[in-house]
């Protein structure tokens, strides 16, 4: 059961890494000149794209460089795994929680920044106990960006207005509205003049748990339960019955007497609180001072993190952890072997469309029983 | 009862017409502000100083130097009696466009004699660099209704222009010809539309989700190849150049307009012809006909024999083939190099442009150089120094597209079919 549906998600993903591999090797100016001796240049193509997979891997999950005389030592680049997945698991859980009830959230990433700023203004701006801080500066956050998300989810229901062009327009909005912030004084740390916040307090950061040397902090148990709050939500919950319901079909809900607008409206909200949680976790568990580039792409990536993960709560933390470790690995990658980071958003994109055309890989392996990707179904400007 | 029977007075103005009653009200509050806001409350004292060029030559030859208080009173008074046309034409139940439009230039003036005081405003350069910062969001508008019109929601855009400005770089640059550069950008652009069609129209994939993952994967490829390929190797691979200035004669003499679209690249004629053709094609062709039925009720179109899919496919390829030369602006019409990413989100506020156009072709145009114009008066701004910050003038487009779609000023609706994955002879759906 289990090993059914992890078959298109693999076969996408061995997919994506062959053929980024040859996007490696072909690019590589030193196997190209080996054009004269086919032999010798696919030997060269394979190890080039060989050691910047090897240097992904150490940058992702363990490196035997970094183990030397310290077992555990070489877990860091686990632990910056987990730094980068746990953002991307709420963001991507926003995504995916909004894509089951039939909306399709591509404002994570400016929802993200409005909790971000939420989280950093209570971080650095009050004095309070510990804990209570950090719960104070979280509860911000999720109140910020489910206001911004869930007004949205009211334009929707009540004018009609399409939540795909409105959160892509919000984006922008919320991107220059936290440049214009970072310049206020306000949010301006004292004595600089670049658009930086003043750190959060200590009070307010999330506590490391794997000891002080790794970054991996609270904030990747705090995506897990949110995790399991969703799927709860979604599978345990009168409303989450509600939201599946509007989403498998609004007219028959409507009928059915659920409000198709208040259901628009709130899931909308929990999107955005889940989005502006990821802010939070950023801020208060890895970054601590907000910049221009606090919302990086969390909430683009969550789009195909959600995607991979079928928009199951499990999948999607699944898909995030992998996501992660590709974000985390990809530094050390650029960093050793000169392959550009942005390589991740090829394989990214790839596994995606891999999985997106259930056909394209049934005909290509010749597979019976894959389960297609229901939630990608069209639904059309006007639905 | 009481409240039935206001429901029903209000009914009693169609739906347009509410909208535009709403519209007019609006005007008539940003007027009054202006005036309040722009002319009466500010101090005043200062001067603003507009300058012109009038031939095509860069050399000062006008200038009109104003006191801002009185500037932004008059004009604001002036677009009050805007308001007030519009209000008589809204009675005769005629359409306000043309009084919109006048409203929209005298607020805009007025905001300008306000913002600018004390200042050098360089007229002829602030909608010159307008138009230049809409050529790509033309462009890529006319892609977006070529595809949308026939049904396929193109989110793709900003893809598309990437794929063209980043393959006719580097084609301009390899073999040392811009007009080769010229020539391969529409094939970028179809490379990815054609993506799009197959997923789309063949697999029945959403087309959102579909737009937005072909843009990942295209920012990816091009910063990836630039990273490992045109950054080490600059002078093979990203050594393009830029078209030559093209001045046509006689009408580059007109003064004011001249210099403003008639000394421009090859590129920008390119795009007064893509425009004009696309409108002309689209409302009186057969062609046209065929993709607006296709986009607005595909089982209709095909129970005339349309094979509705093949006019999809088309359509998405052409609309890649535009979008793909608009890229081609970016390297080869303004920087001669490709960087990464330099589409910047263009692609996005070109969709902003297609649904605030309405899905029509000139439409999009003007709202495009809407958009051109608010991106290049910030910049001024932000040199100026005003007492806005110009952030908040670069939310003007996100902030305006919201606003259109949620039907307030006046409801767009995007063709019926749009989106919706057609199989043959089963409905649409």
């Amino acid at each position: 059961m289990i090993l059914k549906k992890l078959k298109l998600p693999a076969i996408s993903f061995a997919m994506a890494l062959f053929v980024c591999g040859l996007l490696i090797a072909f690019s590589d100016p030193k196997v190209l000149a080996l054009r004269g001796n086919p032999l010798e240049m696919i030997g060269k193509g394979f190890s080039t794209a060989g050691s910047a997979y090897w240097a992904l891997f150490r940058g992702s999950i363990y490196d035997p460089l970094l183990a030397e005389g310290n077992f555990w030592g070489g877990f860091y680049p686990f632990s910056e795994t987990l730094v980068t997945a746990s953002p991307l698991i709420l963001t991507g859980l926003s995504v995916a929680l909004a894509f089951r009830a039939g909306l399709f959230n591509i404002g994570a990433q400016g929802q993200f920044i409005a909790g971000a700023i939420g989280a950093s203004w209570v971080g650095f701006a009050f004095e309070m106990p510990i804990f209570i801080h950090a719960i104070t500066a979280m509860a911000t956050a999720v109140l910020f960006a489910g206001l911004f998300g869930g007004f949205v989810g009211f334009l929707k229901a009540r004018t009609g207005a399409h939540e795909v062009i409105v959160t892509i327009m919000l984006n922008y909005v919320a991107a220059y509205f936290l440049l214009w912030l970072l310049s206020t004084t306000a949010f301006l740390r004292p004595g600089r003049q670049d658009p930086l916040a003043p750190e959060v307090r200590q009070s307010a950061r999330l506590p490391h748990f794997l000891g002080s040397e790794f970054r991996a902090n609270l904030g990747f148990f705090i995506a897990l339960l949110a995790a399991a709050a969703v799927w709860w939500l979604l599978n345990r919950s009168t409303w989450g019955f509600r939201f599946r319901a509007v989403g498998a079909n609004a007219s028959a809900s409507r009928t059915a007497g659920i409000s198709v607008a208040r259901v628009t409206t709130s899931v909308m909200f929990i999107a955005g609180a889940l989005a502006g949680l990821g802010g939070a976790v950023q801020v208060l568990g890895s970054e601590f001072a907000m910049t221009s580039g606090i919302g990086g792409s969390f909430g683009f990536d969550a789009i195909t993190v959600a995607l991979l993960g079928r928009a199951t709560p499990v999948g999607t933390v699944f898909a995030a952890l992998l996501f992660g470790a590709l974000r985390a690995g990809g530094l050390t990658m650029q960093a050793s072997t000169g392959t550009p980071l942005d390589l991740v958003l090829v394989i990214q994109a790839l596994v995606v469309l891999f999985i997106a055309a259930p056909a394209l890989i049934k005909g290509i392996f010749r597979l019976k029983n894959v389960e297609s990707g229901e939630t990608l179904a069209s639904k059309g400007w006007n639905g | 009862m009481e409240r039935l029977m206001s429901e029903i007075e209000v009914r009693s103005l169609s739906a347009p017409e509410r909208r535009r009653k709403r519209g007019v009200i609006t005007m008539g509050v940003l007027g009054a502000f202006a005036l309040l806001v722009f002319g009466i409350f500010p101090k005043g004292g200062e001067q603003v100083t507009y300058s012109f060029v009038l031939g095509n030559e860069w050399i000062l030859i006008k200038e009109w130097i104003i006191d801002s208080k009185t500037g932004a009173i008059g004009f604001a008074i002036a677009s009050l009696l805007a308001v007030f046309v519009a209000t008589l034409q809204f009675k005769a139940r005629k359409t306000i466009r043309l009084a919109s439009g006048l409203f929209g230039a005298t607020f805009l003036m007025s905001f300008l004699c306000w913002a600018a005081a004390g200042k050098f405003v360089p007229f002829t350069g602030l909608l010159q660099g307008g138009l230049i910062l809409a050529v790509p969001l033309i462009f890529g508008a006319m892609a977006g209704i070529i595809s949308e019109r026939s049904g396929v929601i193109n989110i793709a855009i900003e893809g598309q222009l990437l794929a063209g400005a980043f393959m006719s770089g580097v084609i301009a640059s390899l073999m040392q010809s811009t007009w080769a550069g010229l020539l391969v950008a529409p094939f970028a652009g179809m490379a990815i539309s054609w993506l799009l069609a197959v997923f789309a129209i063949k697999y029945g994939i959403d087309q959102v989700v579909l737009g937005f993952v072909l843009n990942v994967l295209v920012i990816g490829v091009t910063n990836f190849l630039y990273g490992k390929l045109l950054i080490p190797y600059q002078s093979t691979w990203n050594s393009g150049g830029t078209f030559d200035i093209i001045e046509i004669p006689i009408l580059a003499k007109i003064p004011v307009i001249g210099p403003i679209f008639f000394a421009q690249s090859i590129i920008i004629y390119l795009m007064y012809v893509a425009v004009i053709v696309i409108h002309i094609a689209l409302f009186k062709s057969k062609w046209g006909l065929r993709t607006r039925s296709v986009g607005e009720h595909p089982t209709a179109a095909e129970s005339v024999g349309i094979d509705v899919n093949k006019v999809r496919f088309r359509n998405v390829l052409i609309a890649g083939a535009v979008a793909g030369l608009g890229g081609a602006f970016f390297t080869l019409g303004a920087l001669g190099a490709f960087s990464k990413e330099m589409t910047a989100d263009k692609g996005f506020i070109a969709l902003a442009a297609v649904i605030f156009g309405r899905w029509s072709p000139l439409g999009a145009v003007a709202a495009a150089l809407i958009f051109g114009f608010a991106d290049n008066l910030q910049g001024l701004l932000t040199i100026i120094g005003t007492p806005i910050p110009s952030e908040f003038m670069l939310m003007v487009p996100y902030i305006a597209t919201v606003i259109a779609v949620s039907g307030f000023v006046g409801r767009v609706r995007a063709p019926a079919a749009d989106g919706v994955p057609y199989k043959r002879g089963g409905g649409s759906h």
